[in-house]
């Protein structure tokens, strides 16, 4: 079986479960719209200061609801060892990896959905006119931010303290996608608002990057 | 209702395997050959290596040392081909609590790209008795009705080397009969069984071969077209 | 080794001259004076930093190709070297920072980068610490040493942008260019003891690594040695 169609298939499972579960959505939702909010005690915006440090918060919001959201993808496979009932299977390793970076995509991005409108609202940035711009910023930022978290969460599934441990490897090597995804959103809510090339670029680098270095190390993220 | 083979019987040669577990070594040095269509024994008391040795055997756990390969007619099988004909039973059920019993057994149908997907689940889902529980979810079943599913699911693919770690433990009356009509239609059909053990049961009666582990080694071995009862003697009956 | 005492003499007092020489040798700086004698140190200390980052990252592709145990121990070893190497960075750049420019520090590419290379081998550290059984810490770390190593690359790169776009006190560039020729040596020296220093400490911890391994495990087989006479005692 090919890596495409074995990626479908895990996609799919992951979403029927989902969907029946809600486990991940209604906490990471939950969760992102308290930092939201707790950020705004923290510091009272003006409108030009939200623009201004509307996309810190927000990217902030997404990386720890992320990194709370990531933690189950492996973690919930180890009740009746349903891992290893996918690695018994004749698929490609990096079609099982991938599906689950699918369907944490879009979990993390349907979060995001209720949440850019929510701080849009409660900070009053309007976002006319750029959201389709910003879908792109997002997808890109969300791309790298599950890339490399169902990575770590397969890596932390088996030690302990692993709900500690995730957000801890996670959020250092995260380092340059927040920075890149910070500024590119910037440069959105920036008036005129600006698609910046140079940050898209840093963006889709640490993708393609990271993606790779999972493809390649992907079997030995999973043996044991 | 048997379902046909999906291909020939498949021998398993083992060559010096070693797991080693940190300091702990799991199994040592381990020599055997598995011809096609062998029903095996694999005795031993916990701790003694089987699961280990069934777990590398289903290519799930990677030996510290040593070569396992799988025959096919005279060839030696691909990693990947070997796979779509091994079925293994775990210890544990394997399956997905939150979705129904047919929603586990089409989930793995898929992924090992079977076809006609509906006919085959419910055909599935009858043959071990759970036909009028489709639309459960697992969580709601009991021990024995997981434990029968978990054998409709590694059944699902037709394999041709069948791995079992205890299987009778946990199941019911109804699945303890369907387990020994089940590996006794497999044995027929020239599948190659491999039953881990710690205590008597009837399925025994089938085996062509038994071979006791002790302390990660073989300890001792009825051999190919030897006569297990003897070795089969000594377990003790289940309590 | 046999070598080894004569070895860690001559080091020793390969290092104390170089300090020496940093404090009293090279000629006194323009508009530091004493203070940038830190330097001496400071750099090369950064240098043995990501030397033994980049074994870091050889160890863990040496691990995952060929599963010899000796690379998973120089990973380790070469990672709490590093993070050594790192923190002496951090601290002498602060006590630097501060009586020159007033401020203790400042992110910059270079400083972040380097933040972040120090909290990614604690993490690094950590992870091994949290995971148990040893061939998979050593497999599962190798894989995170990578992404790590990996991503070294891309923090400086997107401070280097972030810093173009938010322009900062510029306080750490150019010191290379045009160095005094008595003080590029004295850097030099110093970058040569520092980083044999470096080795002698990172070959010790390999060896105490590989020693500990051995007692462990023959601890354990005393251990199930004893269980099993116990047991063969008891039926």
């Amino acid at each position: 079986m090919n890596t495409p169609r074995a990626a479908l298939i895990i996609l799919g499972k992951e979403l029927r479960l989902e969907l029946r579960t809600r486990e991940l959505s209604n906490a990471t939702i939950v969760f992102a719209l308290i930092v939201v909010v707790l950020f705004s005690f923290a510091f009272d915006p003006t409108a030009a200061e939200a623009r201004r440090y509307g996309p810190g918060l927000l990217w902030i919001a997404f990386l720890f609801a992320g990194s709370l959201m990531l933690n189950p993808s492996f973690a919930r496979e180890q009740a009746n060892d349903t891992l290893d009932a996918l690695r018994l299977a004749p698929i490609p390793s990096f079609g099982l990896l991938l599906g689950k970076m699918l369907a944490n995509l879009l979990f993390l991005s349907a979060a995001e959905c209720v949440l850019v409108p929510v701080f849009s609202i409660l900070y009053n940035v309007s976002l006319s006119g750029i959201v389709g711009r910003l879908i792109i910023v997002l997808f890109l930022g969300n791309a790298g931010l599950v890339i490399t978290g169902t990575v770590f969460s397969a890596v932390s599934a088996h030690a302990r303290m692993r709900e500690l441990l995730l957000p801890l490897l996670l959020l250092p090597i995260l380092a340059p996608l927040l920075i890149a995804a910070v500024e590119a959103t910037a440069a959105l809510f920036a008036d005129p608002p600006a698609l910046d090339t140079t940050w898209l670029s840093v963006l889709g680098g640490f993708d393609v990057v990271f993606l790779t270095a999972s493809w390649i190390l992907c079997d030995y993220l999973l043996e044991e | 209702m048997p379902s046909p083979q999906s291909a020939p019987a498949i021998g398993l040669r083992l060559e010096g395997i070693c797991k080693r577990f940190g300091s702990f070594t799991a199994l040592r040095d381990l020599t055997l050959d598995i011809a096609p269509g062998e029903f095996v024994a694999l005795l031993g008391h916990n701790g003694a290596g089987k699961t280990t040795l069934l777990r590398i055997a289903s290519q799930l756990m990677r030996p510290s040392a040593g070569r396992i390969t799988f025959v096919s007619g005279n060839e030696a099988l691909s990693p990947d081909s070997a796979r779509r004909a091994v079925g293994l039973v775990a210890h544990s059920t394997l399956l997905y609590d939150e979705f129904t019993a047919a929603e586990n057994l089409t989930l793995f149908a898929q992924l090992y790209s079977l076809d006609d997907l509906p006919a085959r689940v419910a055909q599935a889902l009858d043959a071990c008795g759970l036909g009028t529980r489709a639309t459960s979810l697992v969580r709601t079943f009991s021990r024995g009705m997981r434990q029968r599913l978990a054998l409709a699911r590694a059944l699902l693919h037709s394999p041709s080397l069948f791995l079992l770690d205890e299987p009778a433990a946990g199941l019911d009356r109804q699945g303890l009969a369907w387990l020994g009509a089940t590996l006794s239609r497999l044995r027929g059909d020239g599948c190659t069984v491999i039953v881990s053990t710690h205590a008597r049961n009837e399925s025994l009666d089938l085996a062509t071969r038994a071979i006791n582990l002790s302390g990660g080694r073989v300890d001792r071995d009825s051999g190919t077209g030897g006569d297990p009862r003897p070795l089969l003697a000594t377990l003790r009956e289940e309590a | 080794m046999k070598l080894r005492i004569p070895i860690a003499i001559v080091l020793t007092a390969l290092i104390i001259f170089a300090g020496y020489a940093g404090l009293f040798i090279a000629p006194d700086e323009a508009t530091m004076h004493a203070i940038q004698r830190i330097f001496y140190f400071h750099l090369p200390s950064w240098i043995a930093c990501f030397t033994a980052f980049t074994v870091v990252f050889v160890a863990n592709i040496g691990w995952l190709s060929t599963r010899r145990e000796k690379y998973d121990v120089l990973a380790v070893s070469a990672a709490e070297v590093g993070i050594i190497c790192c923190t002496i960075g951090l601290i002498t750049g602060p006590l630097w920072a501060h009586p020159v420019w007033g401020i203790w520090w400042t992110w910059d590419a270079r400083l972040t980068t380097t933040f972040i290379l120090w909290l990614l081998y604690i993490s690094y550290l950590l992870l091994r610490g949290l995971l148990d059984d040893p061939e998979r810490r050593a497999t599962l770390s190798a894989v995170f040493g990578i992404f790590a190593f990996l991503d070294v690359p891309l923090v400086y790169v997107s401070n280097r942008l972030w810093r173009t776009q938010h322009p900062q006190p510029v306080i750490l560039g150019g010191k290379n260019s045009g160095l005094d020729p008595t003080m590029a040596k004295v850097l030099l020296l110093c970058v040569i003891a520092v980083l044999a220093v470096m080795v002698l400490v990172l070959v010790d911890r390999y060896r105490l690594e590989l020693l500990r391994r051995e007692a462990e495990g023959l601890r354990l087989e005393i251990e199930s040695r004893a269980e099993v006479s116990a047991g063969d005692a008891g039926s």
